[in-house]
């Protein structure tokens, strides 16, 4: 933690970060002095090592995939910027921005599309767009974990992948995967109050 | 169907008849009584005594004949207004209730019958009320329970009390003014009756909700309050009867006001504490109790019983030890006892809510036709308009104040669902009874006014709230429908306890992940049998299957062969030979679990269906049988073949229908296995008496290349011809098929007949047969025919039926 200053101008590229991201500038200045504290030996980036000392994130059993959702394009660091990005998924979805956001412009990294993609992109590891059985089958055993056998997974993984697959190409693409949860109330289940 | 309807409120009519002349009887058989008695007396002396051939002795029975009538009349009721489906769109069952109580009222009103005496302070708290709140409590969806617990607990607790003291308050005020006679009610009596006033009874409004499946956190929040505030009103009230016991209203100091809130939490908080331990008990006790699965049920109730009688003596809040000994228990006895002590544990909590209910309501109904009313005007309408006042300023305040600390805030809308939500029951009722009439001379003004605030909301907000709820477009549920979005949800919960991590900070994500791993650690291995972890995605995919082959059975689908055959492409990779210390060893775990004397029970357990993933699923390690015979435990202790049987039905019937739904999608199998593997591996069914086992073996002969479940042999007959080429055959069994698709399954009929047609087109890769083994699987590649079954069968005496098709 080696700065003592607290004001936000010592975040570089602040104001891009600010626009893309969404968040107040509290929370952001928030996120930055975490980051600084998990980059402890002040290098100005994230390595995945860093990530790796979480302590919580090693038992949970996404953890090493969440560590990967932060390090696209299979770089090895990430920025201050890249961090906020990622986090930025999870602000609360505030109502009022949907309405007076201007149509033209992207949109804001914590829509509910955004957030769906990046819950999709964890399925997803070879980024072909779409999960395939293996896929799934992969992500059921790290959640699901020994208790059951292979078999029973697999049949789970069948069963999912045939509820979602419409179009019968025995993989989920994202279109599908939107469609499974659409009653599903994202915007409260991939929200973090704290990022407001 | 509006004629039958009117054939049932025509039988209600007779039979409400009926009971007005029992009535009328019973007061002209207590003297008619007397005559025989008298004249026995007389005869005695008499050498020729006559010996009446026909008496009635109703004093003997009188209560509890007259208490299983009004039960009756109340099932009729309520058969009769669900019979009619337009009502119970209209209103909620408690309207219902309460008119059918107001008609027996009106009848021993008009008879002058003395009621029976269902309903005195003890009796209501120590019979009515528990089975209420335990079924409440153990029906209670804990997850968004405990997600929202904040607000609930915010809301819940909060609301009651200032509900209870502004209603009290603002009648005090109005007591005070002179020209409504109303002088002599002094605070506390007010105050008492806010609180009495207060305790809303929205499991009336729920039943509404849940049709109109409004979203869930909405229905948690006035779950939470319908849980919380019964509790919480009776706790007040006990405080304020013991306060009104000391008299005078100068001897109350403010140290006994600070004694008096001390004890609120410590009754509330004791009374948590009380159920949590005797649930945890009762969830140990469960674990043994496999071999006489009878008690488990009992062991159920009585302890959740005693929790409630325990708490009480303490003077602690029973109705909150009750329900969290509820809510503890669940989790861990659900999963212990067997599938049938589940069901009955269910079933009989809720005819035990239903017949308390009733009888409260009924008693309300009788209550309110009588001559023990009092009207004031200035009361009963203040009363109404205080409780609607207080209710909006509690709801939107406090959610006011708890929106800014939650995620997901409640919308205007909502809020506004929840203040109209407010209808009162039979909880404040039967407190207004309860009122000792030495304490309250006005009694009687109470109970009129609690009598009309409840008629009015219930009745008026009732029958309002469904199409209020629909006019504004509350936000709908997202109940998990699919094993997809349980996947989902779990995989989100994950991430956002990471990132949560990631971000550094606490969150109840990680408190209920870390209870969970404490859960896990230790109180699983404690309170469970054999603890076998059990996820519940896993779990939530059996209970899809399971609801699939319900459906499918009940839609009377038949299963044919032709679904079973276009297995052989894929495959299991490997073979599923099984080596004779597996073989062995599955047999001493069926028989260490499942022996019984019934073999024929656990047989039906391992039915197991057509693909060979569900055999291996249900198959080769020895881990994963005592997994499925945990999962499948709704056959272990089964003691009713017959039952059994059905379920390996429907087990079969659910595999099967998972095939036709792969086959739906074009590709044969999506278990993307090699082609060229045969085996299906169906399960056989035991067969109970000698009668099913000739069908069976009929059934193994005729229908070679049917490996349907003899069980469902009628529905096969009716369907098959029995003779026939392969090919016509197999026509009529794609026609089966769409024949009961007619609930809209979309060119599943199309498929089938390409399926088929494509089957005799690739041919029957080989036959598959099983080998009559003791064990409920087999992997066989060679071909047996079903005579030799049979035989092998009864000669092995393994009991086990193989079915086998052959191309």
């Amino acid at each position: 933690m080696g700065s003592c200053s607290s004001h936000v101008a010592r975040i570089p590229d602040v104001d891009q970060i600010l626009r893309e991201t969404g968040f107040s500038q509290a929370s952001l200045l928030r996120l930055y002095h975490r980051f600084q504290a998990l980059d402890r030996e002040e290098k100005g980036y994230l390595s995945r090592l860093d990530l790796q000392r979480i302590g919580a994130l090693a038992v949970n059993p996404l953890g090493d995939r969440i560590i990967d959702s932060f390090f696209p394009n299979g770089s090895q660091r990430v920025d201050f910027a890249g961090f906020a990005r990622v986090l930025a998924h999870f602000r609360p979805v505030d109502e009022e921005d949907a309405t007076i956001r201007d149509p033209k412009q992207p949109e804001p990294l914590n829509s509910r599309m955004n957030k769906l993609r990046f819950a999709f992109q964890l399925y997803d590891l070879d980024r072909d767009g779409k999960i395939s059985r293996n896929e799934m089958l992969q992500v059921l055993r790290l959640m699901v974990g020994v208790q059951v056998t292979d078999e029973q997974l697999e049949s789970i993984t069948d069963r999912t992948v045939q509820e979602a697959d419409e179009d019968g190409d025995g993989a989920v693409s994202f279109m599908e995967f939107t469609k499974s949860l659409e009653k599903m109330n994202i915007e409260q289940k991939m929200s973090i109050r704290i990022l407001k | 169907m509006a004629f039958r309807s009117w054939n049932w409120l025509l039988w209600l009519m007779a039979f409400a008849c009926s009971e007005a002349s029992s009535y009328v009887n019973e007061s002209s058989n207590s003297t008619a009584q007397l005559a025989p008695d008298a004249q026995f007396a007389a005869s005695s002396s008499d050498p020729d005594e006559r010996i009446s051939v026909f008496e009635l002795d109703y004093d003997y029975v009188q209560i509890p004949y007259e208490v299983t009538l009004w039960i009756l009349l109340a099932s009729l009721a309520k058969i009769g207004f669900h019979l009619y489906h337009k009502l119970p769109h209209l209103m909620p069952e408690s309207c219902l209730l309460i008119i059918v109580g107001a008609l027996v009222g009106g009848i021993i009103f008009g008879t002058h019958h003395k009621s029976p005496p269902v309903m005195d302070s003890s009796i209501y708290f120590l019979y009515l009320l528990p089975p209420i709140v335990l079924e409440s409590g153990y029906f209670m969806p804990t997850r968004p329970f405990f997600e929202n617990i904040g607000s609930i607990l915010w809301w819940a607790g909060l609301g009651a009390l200032i509900n209870a003291f502004g209603i009290g308050l603002s009648l005090y005020f109005v007591c005070q003014i002179k020209a409504f006679g109303l002088g002599d009610i002094n605070l506390l009596q007010n105050l008492l009756f806010g609180s009495l006033i207060s305790a809303v009874d929205p499991v009336a409004v729920l039943a509404v909700f849940e049709e109109a499946r409004v979203n869930e956190q909405l229905y948690m929040m006035i779950f939470g309050e319908a849980l919380l505030n019964d509790g919480i009103s009776v706790v007040l009230y006990n405080i304020l009867i013991a306060f009104t016991k000391m008299h005078k209203f100068e001897d109350i100091e403010p140290v006994d006001i600070l004694a008096g809130c001390a004890r609120f939490v410590i009754v509330g908080c004791g009374g948590v504490f009380f159920g949590i331990i005797f649930g945890f008990i009762s969830a140990f006790i469960t674990r043994f109790t496999q071999n006489i699965s009878a008690i488990e049920p009992l062991i159920v109730f009585m302890f959740s019983y005693l929790s409630y009688l325990a708490a009480e003596t303490l003077y602690l809040s029973g109705i909150l030890a009750i329900t969290a000994c509820a809510v503890t228990m669940k989790k861990y006895v659900e999963e212990n006892v067997s599938q049938t002590s589940y069901t009955t544990i269910k079933y009989f909590m809720k005819m035990l809510s239903s017949v308390s209910e009733t009888l409260i309501f009924i008693f309300m109904g009788v209550s309110t036709i009588g001559k023990n009313h009092e009207w004031n005007w200035a009361f009963i309408c203040f009363t109404l308009v205080f409780c609607q006042i207080w209710r909006a300023i509690s709801v939107f305040t406090l959610f006011y104040v708890s929106n800014q600390f939650r995620t997901f805030p409640f919308s205007v809308k909502d809020q506004f669902i929840i203040f109209y939500s407010g209808v009162r029951g039979a909880g404040s009722f039967s407190l207004a009874f309860l009122l000792p009439l030495s304490l309250f001379p006005r009694k009687k003004l109470f109970v009129t006014a609690t009598l009309v605030v409840t008629y009015f909301t219930v009745f008026f907000q009732g029958i309002t709230i469904g199409p209020l709820v629909r006019y504004l477009d509350v936000r709908k549920t997202n109940k998990k429908e699919s094993i997809n979005e349980e996947l989902h949800i779990r995989l989100m919960d994950h991430l956002k306890a990471g990132i949560e991590d990631v971000c550094g900070q606490w969150s109840h994500y990680q408190v209920r992940d870390k209870f969970k791993k404490f859960d896990h650690r230790y109180l699983r291995k404690i309170l469970i049998r054999r603890n076998l972890p059990k996820s519940s995605i896993v779990s939530l995919y059996k209970k899809l299957e399971m609801k699939q082959a319900i459906e499918m059975v009940e839609t009377g689908i038949l299963t044919s062969a032709a679904l079973l055959t276009p297995y052989q492409p894929e495959r299991i990779q490997g073979t599923k030979r099984l080596s004779p210390e597996d073989v062995e060893s599955m047999r001493d775990i069926l028989t260490r679990n499942m022996y019984q004397v019934r073999q024929r029970v656990f047989r039906s357990l391992v039915l197991f269906t057509v693909s060979s993933q569900a055999a291996a699923l249900l198959g080769l390690e020895n881990r994963e049988l005592a997994v499925s015979c945990q999962t499948l435990s709704y056959n272990k202790y089964n003691l009713k073949p017959q039952t059994s049987e059905k379920q390996a039905q429907e087990i079969l019937i659910r595999r099967q229908n998972t095939l036709r739904e792969s086959m739906r999608k074009g590709q044969s199998l999506p278990w993307g296995k090699p082609v060229g593997t045969k085996n299906f591996r169906y399960l056989s069914f035991p067969y109970s008496n000698p009668l099913s086992a000739r069908r069976e073996a009929r059934a193994a002969e005729s229908t070679d290349d049917d490996g349907i479940d003899p069980g469902l042999q009628p529905l096969m007959f009716r369907a098959h011809p029995r003779a026939g080429s392969l090919q016509e055959r197999r026509q009529t069994q794609a026609m089966i098929p769409m024949k009961s698709f007619h609930r809209g399954e979309k060119a599943l009929s199309f498929s089938y007949r390409s399926n088929s047609s494509w089957e005799e087109h690739a041919g029957w890769g080989r036959r598959d047969v099983i080998r009559p083994k003791p064990l409920f699987y087999a992997v066989d590649e060679e071909y047996e025919s079903g005579e030799q079954t049979e035989e092998e069968t009864s000669a092995t005496g393994s009991r086990w039926i193989a079915q086998h098709r052959h191309s």
